[in-house]
């Protein structure tokens, strides 16, 4: 490492400044690997590696750690990778907490950070930083689109509930932004609830017309399996991730039919998602999910980005990464001024393909969807 | 006794070379990495307090903890936003200044360990172990749940707190800072081990009644050392909060309540260095073990079975022998009843 | 709040209530018996879980699959036992209270080494799918009321078990003088795994039927944990009668306390306001409940002198 560090230095001082000679970049990669939250990670690694490996790049360094899902550890790993490993990029991170914790300093530190999952508002509004990019979506966008929809489907009164903490009433807001009428209830669950029925009796007593909840993870798949058994038949919305294809099967049956949000989808019908559908079932021998595909257009931004500027040179390093050249599993692909995704949200629905549950386009919810904060952001 | 005292030397020493040893090779991860064990050594060196010599297993020390390092969240971040804490009758500015948030962190801390403490105390045995963890638990909801100060999010500290005269931004000196901070706690630590207060607190443990019988009344006394033990620990928490620049409620969790308790084991209960080995220990396998398996939890686990069950002093027992007469040698059985 | 949901949801209270006994049953035997303070008592749990999730996707019969869990669990158990457990009963609580947090650890990652990371598909039989009618127009899952069923029968049968045969007699004997039971012949090694071991297949019992209407995933165990830990300690921690109307007791507060708090906050704020402070109140409505028992009786409210 110090003699890379020392080749470089020579480099940059005598005769190679402007040549765009290739460099190599490293990327440390921050993500949950093991606990309960681990299958998101996991995912979300094997996408980025997936493209990394595809392209074939030798100038490409990827260092892995895993933040057991801990803020203080996540911060601890983001001053080694860049303290003791010299990354150029940060990227990995699953968790809008962790991603609190780390971003706003390792931007700081002068290093890239470009968000595989989370992203949070304070990143996106005043928080921005021009060393800050998310690839995924901006946190209220697919809330947002479940709202656009249940508006446009004709829902009237829709009971929402979410778990009390800040993704959750953000999620909430983010609903309420673009379904427009006022919801019939709204209720704040305990974060990693795991019995819903005096919820479910509330829904079932408040004389809704539909049901929008935004309960990722474990709580899910508990709500869900609970308000099929409850008899329950309100038209239920919710964001992709109760949906994801990681935790599909463990919901089950009771996952069938439900209208979900999602900016990916396995079957948006263009090349690059085709190759990287296939690509990765035969690596991994399982369908990918959201997270994995956030990870591989992560990497496939990256590396577009390579072909174009020195990491080093951080102006037009920067401005390679917003030119977004590079195709994505989601097709159209652009970044806002927030360096936040501008893109096409869909509403998909669960269907059984086979025996396994998966997600069907069935249309879209909003079209070139930048996000709410653009406009406090300052760069 | 000599060579545990020979040990504890070595090992104050080592903690002190490895750093300045980083920084010589330019290594600032290395420093960072022995702040970490200092923090969580002075957190340890808080709980053996009540633990090793008050016979007291608090399973809620993360509370303090986490009230430390929320005490210098909240006066950073009303610091850098220029918003006062408190504006009414008078006004309660935020503040940077570690030494003005070292002293809120531990009078906090110390308030609620005298609460929570003043309850928990009628209590003994396995019922005190879980009201300290009940107590635990309801500040991790309320963190969490609590939207002022970033709920679930936490709370940043962009630029680290700054102390008089020093460049706390410098890795090493602010590992100096927090290494100066553990020695002098473990002073005080050694001389309250040493004291009347001590010695009277060490035997209601071991014999409650002939402590009551000589006019002493155990309440008091474990309630002090509950105190003093807390506010030693949210102090850490104070100092954790500036090395990550960033609290959450993370820091509430039950299970860092169990790591801190974990150190001082994998230390040695009531050995004055104990919570320093096992902080160490315990980092040095989580560096080590982490880049080998994904699975490294499982290896942590076997490793602290093996401590619990067949190294009872800890890394300390295992190198000085037993026998400091402190807690070690006549732990009592558990079978019949607990006090 | 009409009346008929008022009681449907007092009823959800009794219900989780049943379900906390469940979970704790095998916590406060093991406690009552042998003195230990078993923290691996969620991870018990889990692996009941995941044993039934494995055998119902290889077999899809639940009944099996409740069988699975039962002898996991109960396997898992007697080795832990053997291993690590009965080392630990002439120890202090500290020592148990590490080594069982380091159980957690190794059961917790182990489990996601053999199953992966993923949550794992576990279902209600297709005889309990669906709700039925009770009075007031309630209709009630028909799986939640199997699991009251199953609830006050294990609650019985414990009883029984303490109470009214040989076994427990021993058990009761070994509980108040282990030297003289052991000197009247009785193998009080065999006892202990025995007890230990049915201690752990509660859990794992408790873990197959929780978990089918809940998320099968590594780490389910430990939110488990505390829950059934703050039943027993109301209780009082070793009694069987305790845990039952511990259970009841936080099963209630926890549930009344999520749907009444926010309402009583929006007479005096906004309702978005209200939802998020009665939210964070009712999450700690159960802690709250639990140092005001301990305030009142420090050893539970059927606890002895601890």
């Amino acid at each position: 490492m110090e003699f890379k560090h020392l080749m470089l230095a020579a480099c940059t001082a005598a005769l190679c400044g402007g040549a765009a000679l290739a460099e190599n970049v490293k990327v440390g990669m921050i993500t949950t690997l093991s606990g309960g939250g681990a299958g998101l990670g996991i995912d979300t690694r094997d996408g980025f590696m997936l493209a990394v490996k595809q392209a074939g790049r030798d100038d490409l360094e990827v260092v892995i750690e895993d933040d057991q899902r801990k803020p203080d550890m996540a911060v601890q790993l983001a001053d080694k990778m860049i303290q003791q490993e010299k990354v150029d990029v940060l990227t990995g991170i699953v968790w809008s907490n962790l991603a609190m914790a780390v971003v706003p300093a390792a931007v700081a530190q002068g290093k890239f950070y470009l968000s595989t999952n989370a992203a949070p508002s304070a990143l996106a509004g005043r928080g921005c930083n021009p060393l800050y990019f998310s690839v995924s979506y901006q946190n209220d966008n697919l809330h947002e689109a479940a709202g656009a929809y249940m508006r446009d489907a004709g829902y009237k009164a829709p009971f929402i509930l979410a778990p009390n903490y800040p993704a959750g009433k953000d999620s909430l807001t983010g609903f309420k932004r673009f379904f427009e009428g006022t919801p019939k209830d709204e209720i704040y669950t305990k974060l990693g609830q795991t019995d819903y029925s005096a919820e479910l009796a509330q829904i079932r007593a408040s004389g809704a017309d539909s049901v929008f909840f935004f309960l990722p993870g474990g709580m899910g798949i508990s709500f869900l399996k609970q308000y099929q058994a409850s008899g329950l038949d309100l038209p239920l919305v919710g964001p992709a991730f109760s949906f994801d294809q990681g935790i599909l099967q463990a919901v089950g049956d009771a996952a069938l039919g439900v209208k979900n949000t999602s900016q990916w989808s396995k079957d948006i019908d263009n090349a690059a998602n085709k190759a990287f559908v296939d690509g990765f079932q035969a690596e991994y021998g399982r369908l990918p999910s959201l997270y994995a595909a956030q990870g591989y257009d992560t990497a496939n931004l990256l590396i577009s980005a390579m072909d174009k500027a020195d990491v080093s040179d951080k102006a037009a390093f920067q401005a390679a990464l917003e030119a977004a050249d590079f195709p994505s599993v989601r097709g159209k692909f652009s970044f806002g001024a927030n360096h936040h995704p501008v893109q096409d949200i869909y509403v998909r629905e669960v269907v059984q393909e086979g025996d396994v549950l998966t997600n069907k386009i069935v249309g879209f919810a909003i079209k070139d969807r930048a996000d709410a904060y653009v406009g406090e952001c300052k760069m | 006794m000599r060579r545990e005292a020979i040990f504890n030397t070595a090992l104050w020493l080592g903690l002190l070379a490895y750093p300045v040893w980083a920084w010589l090779g330019d290594e600032p991860y290395q420093i960072t990495l022995a702040t970490r064990v200092a923090i969580l050594a002075l957190a340890g060196v808080g709980l053996n307090i009540a633990l090793g010599l008050g016979g007291l297993v608090s399973l809620g020390h993360a509370m303090f903890f986490g009230i430390g390092g929320y005490a210098a969240g909240i006066l950073a971040s009303h610091a850098q936003s220029y918003t006062p804490l408190y504006d009414g009758a008078f006004t309660i500015e935020g503040t940077q200044n570690m030494l003005v948030i070292w002293l809120v962190a531990v009078v906090a801390a110390g308030l609620v360990a005298l609460v929570t403490g003043a309850l928990s105390l009628r209590t003994s045995g396995v019922y005190f172990i879980m009201i300290t963890l009940a107590f635990g638990q309801m500040f991790y909801y309320f963190t969490i749940s609590w939207p002022a100060y970033g709920g679930e999010d936490g709370l940043s500290i962009y630029v680290r707190n700054w102390f008089p005269g020093l460049n706390t931004l410098d890795p090493l000196t602010f590992f100096l800072i927090c290494f100066s901070i553990l020695s002098l706690a473990l002073l005080l630590s050694w001389r309250i081990a040493g004291s009347a207060f001590g010695l009277a607190l060490n035997a209601a443990r071991q014999n409650e009644d002939r402590v009551r019988a000589v006019g002493i009344e155990p309440y008091r006394l474990r309630l002090v050392a509950f105190v003093i033990s807390g506010a030693i620990t949210g102090l850490a928490g104070a100092l954790y909060a500036d090395l990550n620049r960033f609290v959450s409620p993370t820091m509430f969790s039950w299970q860092l309540s169990g790591e801190i308790m974990v150190f001082v084991i994998l230390g040695g209960v009531a050995r004055l260095f104990g919570p320093v080995a096992g902080a160490a220990l315990f980092i040095l396998l989580e560096e080590v073990l982490g880049g080998v398996s994904d699975y490294w939890h499982i290896w942590l686990g076997v490793l602290l079975l093996i401590v619990v069950l067949f190294a009872r002093g800890g890394l300390i027992g295992l190198i000085a022998g037993q026998g400091t007469g402190q807690a070690t040698g006549q732990r009592k059985r558990a079978g019949g009843a607990d006090d | 709040m009409s009346a008929a949901l008022f009681i449907e949801q007092v009823f959800n209270g009794l219900q989780f209530g049943v379900m906390l006994f469940l979970m704790s049953a095998g916590l406060t035997l093991i406690f009552g018996v042998m003195g230990l303070i078993n923290l691996a008592h969620g991870a018990l749990y889990m692996v009941g879980a995941f044993a039934a999730a494995a055998v119902s996707a290889a077999t899809g019969s639940f009944l099996l699959a409740l069988m699975g869990a039962l002898a996991a669990s109960a396997v898992a158990g007697v080795l832990v036992e053997v291993i690590v457990i009965r080392r630990l009963y002439a120890r202090d609580h500290l020592d148990q209270v590490l080594a069982t947090f380091a159980l957690i650890l190794i059961f917790s990652e182990g489990t996601r080494w053999v199953f992966g990371s993923f949550p794992l598909y576990l279902d209600v039989p297709a005889a309990l799918a669906g709700p039925v009618m009770l009075p007031f127009g309630i209709a009630y899952p028909a799986y939640r009321l199997a699991i009251i069923g199953i609830g006050l029968v294990v609650a019985a049968a414990l009883f029984f078990l303490i109470a009214g045969t040989r076994v427990g007699m021993r058990i009761r004997a070994g509980e108040s003088d282990r030297e003289m039971i052991g000197a009247l012949g009785v193998n009080i090694s065999a006892l202990y795994t025995g007890v230990f071991a049915l201690g752990a297949a509660l859990a794992g019992f408790a873990g197959a039927l929780v978990g089918a209407i809940q998320s099968v995933q590594v780490g389910m165990g430990e939110p488990v944990l505390i829950l059934a830990f703050v039943t027993i300690v109301i209780g009082g921690i070793g009694s069987i009668r305790g845990a039952f109307v511990g259970a009841l007791l936080v099963g209630l507060t926890d549930t009344l306390g999520r749907v009444l708090l926010p309402i009583l906050f929006s007479a005096v704020m906004e309702p978005s306001a209200a939802a998020t402070v009665g939210g964070a109140l009712a999450s700690m409505a159960i802690y709250i409940l639990m140092a005001l028992v301990l305030l009142f009786k420090p050893t539970g409210l059927y606890g002895g002198a601890a």
